[in-house]
C-alpha cells in the first residue's frame, strides 16, 4: 500500500537508485555481449585493409574449406536493398565493387569458436588494385566523386539581417578540430536468432531499436513484423550506436546457417566500424561595436564526413545554425558544408555539430575580448542571449534562454587552491617529469548551446503504453536504455503520477510498441519522458472517474494530486494506483513536439528547432610550458536542465560530459594518414582517466521548460559543449600560444 | 590439473571448476566468460588497458584479459561474482562497496563497473584510507566512458568513511 500523506521519495526529484544498479555491481546485468545460446556460433567481418580501391575479386573458398566455419556471406547473399544509412541510404551491407574507407566491410563469417571465425576472416582472399585516397577535406568537392552521390553531401547557407554589416572591430581566426571517438565501453555485439520460419530476431545494444529495424528489414528483404529488434544491455553510446554497424551480417549468417550467430567487434575493429565526430575547419570573422556589442558574425565550416553520409545532413545544419554560440547577433552569414572523403565515416557523437562551432566561437569571443581590451566573461554576459531574442535561422528563441545565469553560475565558483607540492598534481603525474619553474596556471571561460530533439521537420515522436492493474504499473517505451538512466526516470515519473512505487518497465523491443526515437539528441526524457507522462496522466484520469463512481461522488468533486486521487470532501483520499484495485486501466500514447520546418536551402531560414539547452564551463589548468603538459585542476559549469527529474543521474551526465570535453581539448584523437586510421587502441587513442580528470563542482539552472515533463530539458549532450573550449581558453591563458586546434598537443605547446 | 586434451581445473571463486576442450590460448577472460558462466568479467578492449576484466589472481590484481586461463591452474581467482568473499555483504548479497556504487550514483551503463568493484576491494584492501591522489592513482587503469569519474570517487570516499566507523 502507498503512502497517501506525501509524495512517494522515489517520485520525481529525487536522486532514485538506478533499477539496474544491482545487476550491475554484481556481475550479472546481461549485456549485449554476454549473450549466449547453446548452438551459438560466432560471426567475424572481413574488412578492407586500405581507404580506397577496386575490388577485383574476393574468394571465400579458402574460409569456407576451414574445419568449424560454417558460412561465408558477401553482397552477392544480401537479399533486399544492398544498401543502408541513418538518414541517406549510400552505404553497402558488403562493399562490392569499390571500397571507400579502412575496415569497410566485404565479408562476413560465422565458425563455431571466435577465434576460428577470426582466422577464417583472414583467409578470405580480396583482390584489391588501390585507388588514390581522398583524404583532404578541403579539396574534396574538387576531387573525382568516390560515390554515385558525389563528394558533397550537403551545403547550409545561412544570409541573416544585414549581410553587408561591418564593426568597429573585426577579428578572425581559422580553427580546426580532430576526430573524436565515443569511445563506449561496450564493443558493438549482439546475438541473431533465426526463428525458422523466415523471421529473425536479433538481440543487440543500440540507441534507436526502430530505426535499426527499418533498415536491416530492407536489407533482408523481409517485412518489418518478421526482423524483430529487441535491447540487449548496452555499454554506452554516445552517438556510435545510431548507425548499423553488424546488424545485416549478423542476421544474414543466422539465416543462411539457421542458427544463433553472435557478433562482437574487438576494440580495433570498433574504431574502424563505427561512425566519429566530424573534424572540422572553421574560419570566422567576428565584427562588433566599440563597446563590444555582436554587429556580424561570419563563418565558413567545412566538415569531413568520410565515406558515407550517416547523420552528416543534420550535423552540418547544427553546426551552421549555432555557428554564432548563443549571443545577440543581428547580422550573419554561415556557409557550412559536410563533404565526402576516404576518411573514417563520421556521423552522431555527443553535441554534433554544435560542438565543433563552439570551439570556434568562442575562441573568436576570446579574442575579440581583447581587442576590446574587454573581460570576456564581460564580453559574454554583455551579448548573452535571452528569450525573445532571433537564432541566425530568423526562429524566435521562444523556450527559457538563462545564458546569463549559466555563465554567472559558473564563475562564481572560488577558485581551486594553488598548486600544491604533491606529484599528483603536476602536469604529467607523478612521473616527475615538469618543472616547478615552467609551470602556469591559466583560467578560460566557454558558453555553447544546441537544440533538443530532431530538427528540421524530422519525424520525431515517442510511444509509450502504461498499464495499471491491482496497483501495480507496467509501462511499455522503447527508449534505449544505454547508460543515460530513462529505466530509472521513467519509473519515477509513473510513481510521481499514480502514487506507486510498484512499476515495471518492460525491456525495449520493436515488438510490443511503437517507436521512441532515437537516445541522442538530448531528447530522451524531453520526448519519451512526456510520453510516459502522458500515457501514466491518462490512466489516472481513468482511475479518477472510476473512483468518483465507485464512491458515489460527481467527477467534478474528485481531483489528482500528487499521485493521488482526492475528493474535495476528504472521503475520498487514496494513491492513484489502489484506488479501484480491481479494475485495468491502460493508455497508449504517441507524443510529438511542436512542428519544425527545414532550412531555406538559399537563406537557412526557417523555424528549424524544438527548444534550446545552454551551458556555460569554466576551466583551471596547469602547464608545463616547456614540455606541453597539461593538468585539467577544476571545471566548474552552470547548467541549463529545466528541472533535474533524478539530481544524482543530472550530475552524472553532467560529470562525464565534461569528461569527454576534456579528452577532446587535450587528449583525443583519431589519428589518420590518407585515410589509414593510425591508432584504433585504448593504448594509442587516449581517454582521460581518473587522475586525468579534473575536480569538477556544477550549478544546476532550474527554470522549468514548458514542453518537457515536469519541465525537464536535456543534459545529454551541453556539458560536452563548450568544456572543450573552456579548457583551450585556459591553456592559451596560461601559455600566450594562439592554440587554434583541438586536441592541444604537447608539441603544440612545447614547439609552438 | 591439466591434461594433454585440453581440460584442466581451475579455482574460482573458492570453487573446483572444470575446463574441457579448451582451446590452450584461450585468456582467462575467455575462459570465465564463453566457459565457466562467469560473465561478470568485461571485454572492452581485450588489450590490458581498459581494466573492465580485472580480477584477483592469488591476491593481485589483473587484466584477465592478459592471463592465459591455462597458467592460472593452480591459483586462486576471484571475479566480480565473489566480492562476498573478500568484504562482508549485506541481507541483498551486496558489499559495501557494490552498495555504495549504486546508492552515489556511480553506475551509468556499467560495462566498466565489474572490473572497478573488483579493483576498488583490492584498492581499500591494501590502502583501507587512501588519500584522493592515491584512489585516483589505483584506480586510473579502469576506464570508464560514461561518469567521468566523480561518483566513483564519491562511492569510494562512502565506503572508506563507513569503514572507518
Amino acid at each position: 500500500m502507498a503512502d497517501t500523506s506525501t509524495r512517494l521519495s522515489s517520485g520525481i526529484g529525487h536522486s532514485v537508485d538506478r533499477p539496474d544498479g544491482v545487476a550491475k555491481v554484481d556481475g550479472s546485468f546481461e549485456f549485449s555481449n554476454d549473450l549466449h545460446h547453446e548452438r551459438m556460433l560466432w560471426g567475424a567481418t572481413v574488412r578492407s585493409p586500405i581507404p580506397h580501391g577496386r575490388i577485383r575479386s574476393v574468394d571465400i573458398g579458402p574460409a569456407l574449406a576451414m574445419p568449424g566455419v560454417a558460412a561465408v556471406v558477401t553482397h552477392e547473399d544480401v537479399p533486399g536493398s544492398p544498401v543502408y544509412g541513418l538518414i541517406t541510404h549510400d552505404q553497402p551491407v558488403f562493399a562490392s565493387e569499390v571500397v571507400r574507407y579502412e575496415g569497410e566491410p566485404i565479408a562476413a563469417v560465422a565458425a563455431d569458436h571466435p577465434d576460428t571465425a577470426r582466422r577464417a576472416a583472414a583467409a578470405v582472399i580480396v583482390d584489391l588494385e588501390p585507388l588514390e585516397p581522398v583524404a583532404d577535406s578541403l579539396t574534396a568537392h574538387e576531387q573525382p566523386p568516390i560515390h554515385p552521390d558525389g563528394n558533397v553531401v550537403r551545403r547550409v547557407p545561412i544570409r541573416f539581417g544585414d549581410v553587408d554589416a561591418v564593426g568597429d572591430v573585426v577579428v578572425e581566426g581559422t580553427y580546426e578540430m580532430g576526430m573524436q571517438d565515443q569511445a563506449f565501453m561496450g564493443p558493438e555485439s549482439g546475438m541473431a536468432v533465426p526463428a525458422g520460419d523466415g523471421s529473425i530476431d536479433l538481440y543487440l545494444g543500440t540507441q534507436w531499436l526502430h530505426e535499426d529495424r527499418d533498415q536491416v528489414a530492407a536489407c533482408l528483404g523481409l517485412d518489418d513484423a518478421d526482423v524483430r529488434l529487441h535491447l540487449a544491455g548496452t555499454g554506452g553510446a554516445f552517438g556510435a550506436r545510431e548507425d548499423v554497424s553488424f546488424h545485416v551480417h549478423a542476421c544474414l549468417l543466422a539465416l543462411h546457417t539457421g542458427r544463433p550467430v553472435k557478433m562482437q567487434y574487438r576494440r580495433d575493429e570498433s574504431f574502424l566500424g563505427h561512425v566519429h565526430r566530424h573534424p572540422a575547419h572553421m574560419v570566422y570573422r567576428h565584427h562588433a561595436t566599440r563597446d563590444g556589442r555582436l554587429v556580424k558574425v561570419e563563418c565558413d565550416v567545412v566538415l569531413d564526413g568520410g565515406a558515407y553520409a550517416s547523420s552528416s545532413f543534420a550535423v552540418v545544419a547544427n553546426a551552421a545554425r549555432f555557428a554564432p554560440g548563443p549571443y545577440k547577433v543581428p547580422n550573419a552569414v554561415v556557409n557550412a558544408s559536410v563533404v565526402r572523403t576516404n576518411n573514417p565515416p563520421c556521423g552522431a557523437m555527443r553535441g554534433f555539430g554544435a560542438v565543433q562551432v563552439c570551439f570556434g566561437h568562442e575562441a573568436q569571443m576570446d579574442k575579440l575580448a581583447a581587442a576590446l581590451d574587454m573581460d570576456p566573461v564581460e564580453l559574454r554576459l554583455l551579448n548573452a542571449m535571452e528569450t525573445g531574442d532571433r537564432m541566425i535561422t530568423g526562429q524566435v528563441v521562444d523556450g527559457v534562454a538563462p545564458v546569463r545565469e549559466c555563465i554567472e553560475a559558473a564563475v562564481a565558483f572560488p577558485m581551486p587552491p594553488e598548486r600544491s607540492d604533491d606529484l599528483f598534481e603536476q602536469p604529467g603525474g607523478a612521473g616527475r617529469t615538469a618543472d616547478d619553474l615552467t609551470i602556469r596556471r591559466g583560467v578560460g571561460v566557454a558558453v555553447g548551446f544546441k537544440n533538443a530533439a530532431f530538427s528540421e521537420g524530422f519525424i520525431d515522436d515517442s510511444h509509450a503504453r502504461c498499464r495499471l492493474e491491482a496497483g501495480k504499473v507496467t509501462l511499455w517505451c522503447a527508449a534505449a536504455e544505454v547508460g543515460q538512466g530513462f529505466v530509472t526516470i521513467a519509473r519515477q515519473i509513473a510513481t510521481e503520477v499514480l502514487g506507486t512505487d510498484e512499476v515495471d518497465l518492460v525491456r525495449a523491443s520493436t515488438v510490443d510498441i511503437g517507436s521512441a526515437g532515437s537516445s541522442s539528441a538530448s531528447r530522451q526524457t524531453y520526448m519519451s519522458g512526456t510520453a510516459v507522462l502522458k500515457a501514466c496522466q491518462e490512466v489516472a484520469e481513468q482511475v479518477r472517474m472510476a473512483a468518483a463512481v465507485r464512491s458515489g461522488l460527481a467527477v467534478e468533486s474528485v481531483g489528482l494530486v500528487d499521485g493521488c486521487v482526492r475528493s474535495l470532501d476528504g472521503s475520498l483520499d487514496l494513491a492513484v494506483a489502489d484506488a479501484a484495485p480491481d479494475e485495468r486501466f491502460e493508455a497508449d500514447v504517441r507524443h510529438m513536439h511542436r512542428d519544425t520546418f527545414p532550412l531555406d536551402p538559399e537563406t537557412g531560414q526557417g523555424d528549424s528547432d524544438v527548444t534550446w539547452i545552454f551551458a556555460a564551463h569554466r576551466a583551471v589548468v596547469d602547464v608545463d610550458v616547456e614540455l606541453g603538459l597539461v593538468n585539467v585542476v577544476e571545471v566548474t559549469t552552470g547548467q541549463d536542465i529545466g528541472r533535474a527529474l533524478n539530481p544524482l543521474h543530472v550530475i552524472g551526465q553532467i560529470e562525464g560530459g565534461i569528461s569527454q570535453g576534456v579528452g577532446l581539448a587535450v587528449m583525443e584523437e583519431i589519428v589518420t594518414d590518407n585515410g589509414i586510421v593510425r591508432n584504433p587502441s585504448f593504448t594509442d587513442y587516449l581517454l582521460p582517466t581518473m587522475v586525468d580528470m579534473p575536480d569538477v563542482r556544477i550549478a544546476l539552472i532550474e527554470q522549468p521548460e514548458e514542453g518537457g515533463p515536469f519541465g525537464a530539458k536535456g543534459v545529454g549532450e551541453t556539458p560536452s559543449l563548450s568544456s572543450t573550449p573552456a579548457v583551450a581558453a585556459a591553456v592559451r591563458a596560461a601559455t600566450g600560444l594562439d592554440l587554434p586546434r583541438v586536441p592541444i598537443r604537447p608539441q603544440d605547446v612545447a614547439l609552438p | 590439473m591439466s591434461s594433454s586434451d585440453g581440460t584442466y581445473q581451475l579455482t574460482v571463486n573458492g570453487e573446483q571448476r572444470t575446463v574441457d576442450s579448451s582451446w590452450i590460448g584461450e585468456s582467462l577472460l575467455y575462459v570465465l566468460r564463453e566457459r565457466l558462466g562467469l560473465p561478470g568479467a568485461k571485454n572492452a578492449c581485450e588489450q590490458g588497458e581498459c581494466g573492465s576484466c580485472s580480477v584477483l589472481v592469488d591476491g593481485v590484481l589483473v587484466c584477465s584479459c592478459l592471463e592465459l586461463a591455462a597458467a592460472a591452474v593452480g591459483t586462486d581467482i576471484v571475479t566480480v561474482e565473489g566480492v562476498g568473499e573478500l568484504s562482508p555483504v549485506d541481507d541483498t548479497g551486496l558489499t559495501d562497496v557494490q552498495r555504495a556504487f549504486v546508492t552515489e550514483g556511480a553506475v551509468q551503463c556499467g560495462f566498466c563497473t565489474p572490473g572497478l568493484i573488483v579493483a576498488v576491494h583490492d584498492l581499500l584492501d591494501r590502502n583501507p584510507e587512501p588519500s584522493t591522489s592515491e584512489m585516483r592513482e589505483a584506480l586510473a587503469g579502469n576506464l570508464c566512458r560514461c561518469t567521468g569519474y566523480g561518483r566513483i570517487e564519491a562511492a569510494v570516499e562512502q565506503v572508506v568513511e563507513v569503514r572507518r566507523g
